[in-house]
């Protein structure tokens, strides 16, 4: 067993754990928060997707025991107060899902592009950007529309808004 | 996965100590290779050496008429870099298209070349800019280090520093990308350094990346994708599997050398 520090959703949490524990399992059977989802399990299908320090990142493809002092965000950091978040309420207007499976990373995934390519983005940019995120349902046609109404509504909030809401206490 | 002990040293010096103690450990970079291939048992490494906290293997700066990019630094550190933007465009834009976002926030360019996928990306750029590998020990030009499939020259307890890159005058890379793994089917990057030309192709050799002579003679003569006009590659030695035979890989490294040096020339 080992010992492992981090934020998650601006919380601190500390657990022991297996180090073969990846990020996925720790969040949904340690921490319980089950919204971030396992695909495919093999890197490629994006429904894991949660930010690591303000990146999106597989969190099927990494160590929980590897993020000691990290800052981890998955889908439940997003909504404040009860009131989703821009781009989860942009996904809601635009029926940006069918089954919802992949719906958590496509969203996280989708902020993700806002925080590196700012808020008015093209649907070539978010074509490609979101390629590491399948979606077996709706033909990615709404999910785009989706993003971009999404980027577009998040330049209205206030800066701390979009990344994680509450810092680490230290 | 099989169980493995934990190990997370605060510099390259502390992991090389660790490793050279510890029986059967591995290194972590990214893990994006490693930890996958871990998940399907293909790997069953004892002891894990993760070099995540090692701050000396971070960072990338410009040294004289060089770009010196720190083992541990992503591909999206890298693609994203002002100083590797400036230098050598080529190998930002190579960094830019290596598997999906995700995935550049994590993989590293230490891990991708000690791995030596045969359809990796970044072997071609070492090998075409004729970079050199810096590890713990000693330093290894990119000719002598891709030795074969998944093969290097690197040693038992070996760890990859940093990679130096010469500044040339022209790079481009191309690539026909695996849709599904976003690995290179073929790649090539051209390079041209004064007169010296280098033509380097991954995802197509049946060894791993390799040098294509015959396009570098022609492009000696005029650095311009029509000096390849008429030039192929044949289809000995090259990969054949579902997703292309060797026939049609060959084809393509003709084309993804062109597209590189219209890239490179700006055309």
């Amino acid at each position: 067993m080992a010992t492992v520090s981090m934020t998650v959703n601006g919380k601190a949490v500390t657990a022991s754990i297996d180090p073969r524990t990846l990020l996925v399992q720790y969040l949904r059977e340690n921490l319980r928060l089950t919204g971030t989802h396992v695909g495919c399990d093999t890197s490629q299908c994006g429904a894991c997707v949660v930010h690591i320090d303000g990146k999106a990142a597989k969190a099927c493809t990494v160590l929980a025991v590897s993020l000691e002092g990290a800052s981890v965000m998955t889908i439940e950091g997003l909504a404040m107060n009860g009131t989703l978040h821009p781009m989860q309420e942009a996904f809601r207007e635009h029926h940006g899902l069918q089954c919802g499976f992949c719906t958590p990373g496509m969203i996280m995934s989708a902020v993700d592009i806002v925080n590196r390519r700012g808020h008015a983005l093209d649907e070539k940019t978010i074509r490609e950007d979101l390629d590491g995120n399948i979606c077996r349902c709706t033909g990615y046609h709404n999910i785009v529309k989706a993003v971009a109404a999404g980027a577009e509504a998040m330049a209205g909030q206030s800066m701390d808004r979009k990344e994680p809401p509450r810092q680490a206490a230290e | 996965m099989y169980a493995f002990t934990y190990h997370r040293p605060a510099s390259s010096r502390q992991a090389a100590g660790l490793l050279a103690k510890k029986e059967d450990a591995k290194i972590l970079a990214g893990g994006h290779t490693l930890l996958p291939t871990m998940k399907q048992r293909l790997a069953a490494p004892t002891a894990l050496i993760d070099l995540g906290a090692c701050g000396d293997l971070k960072g990338i700066v410009r040294k004289g008429r060089t770009v010196v990019i720190g083992a541990m630094s992503t591909h999206a550190e890298v693609a994203e870099s002002a100083i590797v933007q400036e230098a050598i465009p080529g190998l930002a834009y190579l960094a830019s298209h290596i598997g999906d976002p995700h995935v550049r926030h994590r993989g590293t360019i230490g891990g991708s070349v000690a791995n030596n996928d045969p359809a990796a990306d970044y072997p071609a750029a070492l090998l075409a800019l004729g970079a050199t590998i810096v590890t713990n020990k000693r330093k290894l030009v990119a000719d002598d280090f891709f030795t074969g499939l998944y093969e290097t020259a690197l040693e038992e307890g070996e760890i990859i520093t940093k990679v130096v890159f010469p500044i040339v005058s022209r790079a481009g890379y191309a690539k026909f990308r695996n849709p599904a793994s976003r690995y290179a089917l073929v790649g090539v990057f051209v390079a041209k350094r004064g007169s010296d030309i280098r033509v380097a192709v991954t995802g197509a050799g049946e060894g791993g990346v390799f040098r294509w002579p015959e396009a570098e003679a022609a492009l000696k003569a005029r650095f311009a994708p029509k000096s390849l006009d008429g030039l192929k590659h044949p289809a000995k030695g090259i990969n054949g599997d579902m997703h292309a035979d060797p026939e049609y890989r060959a084809h393509l490294i003709g084309v993804m050398t062109k597209q590189a040096v219209a890239q490179a020339t700006g055309k």
